[in-house]
């Protein structure tokens, strides 16, 4: 029951915020994300120690043979954490400005949640894709209603662009499932890997590229990354938050839990095509977050860079791979919605983003420059913070698959603590600017997001093995099906 | 077949309730009526009966195909408001009568078993449209229109009964039953060559109807032309009406004769898609899209009967009804969104009218929101399921290009909804409140809770399909 708690829960309090529009929506909203961050702890703890039933299922379209399946595993487990737990951040980041009680912001936060938890949950294929594009409506909302100049435009194309991807992903996705075993098809993920496994091997590369484009755009992934940089900074910081901290994990979740076991063929066939392209992506997008003078945009560029690292990792199929680039889905999260968080409250003061016009902050407030550097320094990967764990697996994994494709990507490593730096020195040291002359100190709900996930930073870096461990089991079910 | 009869009486009658009756109770009256009918027609449900000579048959299929065109007529006339505040020139006892004719001449469509059944439902449906389309007296353009409807509809027509009587000539029977007879009795090298054109001219008189290209010139402007009431009536209706008919006589009569129509059809439903979709994506006006929308529709649906399979009876059942219920609301907002703007703006039935509505009229902007998504096929609405099951049948038969073709195309059709959903929510504009009546509410919000339970739990009713 908690499987259905943790789907419906967050939906149904976003359907109330938005249709009834309370106006203490702020706390309703925060209260229930916390709600929902404590019962999938407690479903996740559970179900690695076997106590409860980690399976939902009941008929959906019984027709078609589709069900309505939830389940949880080592590897959707740490997604579905990611989900519960950044979500009360996120809504926390909307404290003390207009938008904390606009019940229609919060309502469109918490059905985003629920829709992704959904995406995350899914045993059926088709869940699985129903919720991928649900997701979608939300957060079209949310940059529409809340976002910057030129947002229709902009949002407009990035809803196109994704949409039309996984139209790509449902004709692959019936393609597998009509010849699934049996008098009517099922598309529940096991007997998926099953059919795909004794697909010819032309089929499954015809297939892997449609599914895989999919997913490449939802990542996004060179060179399928132009509507991202641009939607990312047009979005709120909430919305932005939601894009690069959850929403892009299920383009690198549909890799993992559909194409490296559904098409192994298929990745032997185009793996290596599609490993230099991340490769790729992890240099242009690092060479182009140092030119960057917008802090959202550099973010959406680093961010841009750190996903192709993880795309390389998990297409190498080895244990390793796909490890890391679960470790790192879950840092990444948490570092990238703390740093969204930290210029949206330097935005806030200042009314700006651009490094040029800022500077000189530290003097202003110590801890916001505190938790600038640990997360920054969790986004560059220096070892004792949680980037570094899922940044070194990945990095071997490529290192293993080859050796030049490794060296090259190894210097993400460098790139990263360039932009990176450069854009703590640029907006923290030196001289005040005038924009940021009469910076205030943190407020206290501030310090209570920046604080935490500057915590979970440390800790995630000091005790990966937590995480690691719980999705061990998973993984090695996962490899059995790539041989 | 009680409904027919009992539709008929009805209108008859409510010519007669016009003499005392308001515009109001009439509106009522008919509602009822065709409530009455629907539940006669659901009366019949599990038996199959032969009607008037065995020129009808009614089964569970035709049963479905009934009331999903009712239901139609049903929101259609608690959508008009009186049909306008002109009393000198509209006589809403007349047009509440032939709306009921029409729905007979839809029913004998769906349940015909005599090639001249066909014919005559055709007919009655294709006179009270023509009527009805120009039903805007005073309007340069529904006069336009409904001569354009009249002429280029009769000549359809004309190539439906040509069709008809070169299979008749062939096979020696007007009965359905009686031509499957004749063809799987003879050899089929021995059938005269003419069946084939037959076949093709009677699929050609039919594929007018639902507006397929290229016998699609008429429609743009016709929608267009004709008041938005009864437009929301002609693609609803008529379209599901016309689709019975095609799987009646291409997928059930000629359906061992596929090889010989397929290419033809084939070629017609890639030209449909193509030409739908890519015209919409240009129109400045919203009932212009609707109208190309229409168009394109019907070529997601000529793709399962292409693929004539045993689910393709159900899947054409569930698409219509997706898109009866989409399409009716999203008629029903535009009509008055433009009823309101006119003499504010200069094109009420553009984008721009729409501008801004969900500022004060969040109802009909959420309503509107979910007729185009359930259109473009966003999951969660019943557009969804139309289109997936559609793919699944496609897939089933091998037909891989034509699946990329549509997808491309439903990516394109995204793009012209959205059009609508943009101006309604996100661009600025002013439009005060809209008072709309109770029943205009009602059907407004079942039809979009329609759309959505359909969209999250499409065995409801695919079930029973």
């Amino acid at each position: 029951m908690y499987l259905l708690f943790i789907l419906l829960f967050p939906l149904l309090l976003g359907s109330f915020l938005l249709i009834a529009k309370p106006a203490k929506a702020f706390g309703l909203a925060l209260g229930g994300s916390i709600i929902e961050l404590i019962i999938s702890c407690i479903l996740l703890c559970d179900a690695n120690t076997g106590k409860l039933p980690t399976e939902f299922i009941s008929n959906w379209i019984p027709e078609a043979g589709l069900k309505f399946a939830l389940f949880v595993d080592g590897i959707n487990g740490i997604l579905i954490l990611l989900t519960a737990l950044l979500v009360p951040f996120i809504i926390g980041s909307t404290a003390g400005s207009e938008k904390a009680n606009d019940a229609k912001y919060q309502g469109l936060i918490l059905t985003m949640q629920a829709a992704l938890m959904g995406a995350f949950l899914a045993k059926d294929a088709f869940l699985f894709y129903f919720f991928f594009e649900a997701s979608l409506l939300p957060i079209y909302f949310i940059i529409n209603l809340y976002g910057s100049e030129n947002r229709t435009k902009i949002s407009f194309k990035f809803f196109v662009y994704t949409l039309f991807g996984s139209l790509f992903l449902l004709i692959g996705l019936i393609y597998v499932y009509l010849r699934t075993p049996g008098n009517t098809p099922s598309a529940d993920f096991e007997t998926l890997y099953q059919t795909a496994s004794v697909l010819s091997t032309k089929e499954q590369s015809l297939l892997f590229l449609a599914f895989f484009i999919a997913f490449a755009i939802k990542m996004p992934m060179f060179p399928f990354h132009t509507w991202q940089p641009d939607t990312y900074t047009v979005a709120p910081s909430q919305g932005t938050m939601l894009l690069s901290g959850i929403m892009l994990k299920m383009g690198t979740y549909g890799v993992i839990r559909m194409i490296v076991p559904m098409f192994p063929a298929g990745i032997a066939n185009w793996g290596n095509w599609v490993i230099i392209l991340s490769v790729i992506g992890v240099l242009y997008g690092s060479i182009i977050a140092i030119q960057q003078k917008d802090m959202k945009r550099l973010l959406a560029y680093s961010s841009f860079a750190h996903v192709g690292l993880m795309s390389a990792g998990m297409l190498t199929l080895s244990n390793e791979g796909i490890q890391g680039a679960l470790y790192q889905m879950l840092s990444h999260g948490i570092n990238i919605v703390g740093l969204f968080f930290i210029v949206e409250v330097i935005e806030r003061r200042t009314q700006s983003r651009d490094l040029d016009q800022l500077g000189g902050i530290t003097s202003a407030s110590k801890v916001l420059s505190i938790g600038f550097i640990i997360l920054s320094l969790g986004s560059v990967a220096l070892p004792l913070t949680n980037g570094f764990v899922g940044e070194f697996l990945l990095l071997k994994s490529v290192f293993d698959y080859q050796l030049t494709i490794g060296i090259i990507a190894g210097i993400t490593i460098i790139l990263g603590a360039v932009y990176t730096l450069r854009m703590i020195q640029k907006s923290m040291f030196g001289n005040a600017s005038k924009f940021s002359i009469n910076f205030e100190d943190l407020t206290i709900s501030e310090k209570l997001v920046i604080i935490p996930l500057c915590i979970l930073v440390v800790l995630g870096g000091i005790f990966p093995t937590v995480v690691l461990n719980y999705s061990q089991p998973a993984v090695d079910l996962l490899s059995k099906w790539i041989k | 077949m009680t409904p027919v009869i009992a539709l008929s009486l009805f209108g008859i009658i409510n010519l007669f309730l016009g003499f005392t009756f308001k515009r109001q109770s009439l509106q009522v009256v008919t509602l009822l009526f065709i409530i009455c009918s629907m539940a006669l027609t659901a009366m019949d449900w599990n038996h199959e009966y032969l009607w008037f000579g065995d020129m009808m048959k009614t089964n569970n299929l035709s049963i479905n195909f009934s009331l999903i065109i009712q239901l139609a007529g049903l929101l259609v006339v608690a959508f008009s408001n009186g049909f306008g505040k002109d009393e000198v020139y509209t006589q809403p006892a007349e047009y509440y009568a032939i709306l009921l004719f029409s729905l007979v001449g839809a029913l004998l469509m769906v349940s015909f078993q005599n090639l001249i059944m066909l014919f005559v439902g055709l007919e009655i449906l294709s006179v009270a449209m023509y009527v009805l389309t120009g039903s805007d007296k005073r309007n340069l353009r529904s006069n336009e229109a409904a001569l354009k409807y009249f002429l280029m509809g009769s000549f359809a027509t004309g190539f439906l009964l040509f069709g008809i009587a070169l299979v008749y000539g062939s096979t020696r029977s007007l009965y359905i039953s009686g031509i499957l007879y004749n063809l799987s009795h003879t050899a089929p090298e021995s059938l005269p060559s003419f069946l084939y054109a037959g076949i093709i001219l009677m699929g050609i008189g039919l594929l007018f109807k639902i507006s397929a290209a290229p016998f699609h010139f008429w429609t743009p402007d016709v929608y267009e032309g004709a008041p938005t009431i009864f437009t929301m009536f002609m693609s609803t209706v008529v379209k599901t009406a016309g689709f019975a008919a095609i799987y009646h006589i291409l997928d059930v009569t000629f359906g061992g004769f596929q090889k010989n129509w397929i290419i033809t059809v084939y070629f017609i439903t890639i030209i449909t898609l193509i030409l739908g979709n890519i015209s919409a994506a240009y129109q400045q006006s919203a009932k212009r899209m609707l109208a190309f929308s229409s168009i394109s529709h019907a070529g997601y649906m000529l793709l399962t009967v292409c693929a004539n399979q045993p689910s393709t009876s159900s899947n054409i059942l569930y698409y219509s009804l997706a898109y009866t219920l989409a399409t009716a609301v999203s008629f029903a907002v535009l009509m008055v969104v433009a009823e309101y703007q006119t003499g504010r703006t200069e094109k009420p039935e553009n984008f721009d009218a729409l501008n801004g509505l969900a500022k004060n009229n969040p109802s009909l902007a959420f309503a509107f929101t979910v007729a185009l998504l359930s259109l473009a096929g966003i999951p969660l609405t019943a557009g969804f399921w139309g289109k997936f099951f559609v793919f699944t049948d496609m897939f089933n038969k091998n037909l891989t290009y034509p699946i990329i073709i549509a997808v491309l195309m439903s990516a394109v059709g995204i793009y012209y909804y959205f059009k609508g959903i943009i101006s309604v929510y996100f661009n600025s504009g002013e439009i005060e409140k809209i008072e709309t009546s109770f029943l205009f509410k009602i059907a407004l919000w079942s039809a979009c809770i329609g759309t959505l339970v359909l969209g999250i739990y499409p065995t409801l009713l695919k079930s029973i399909f």
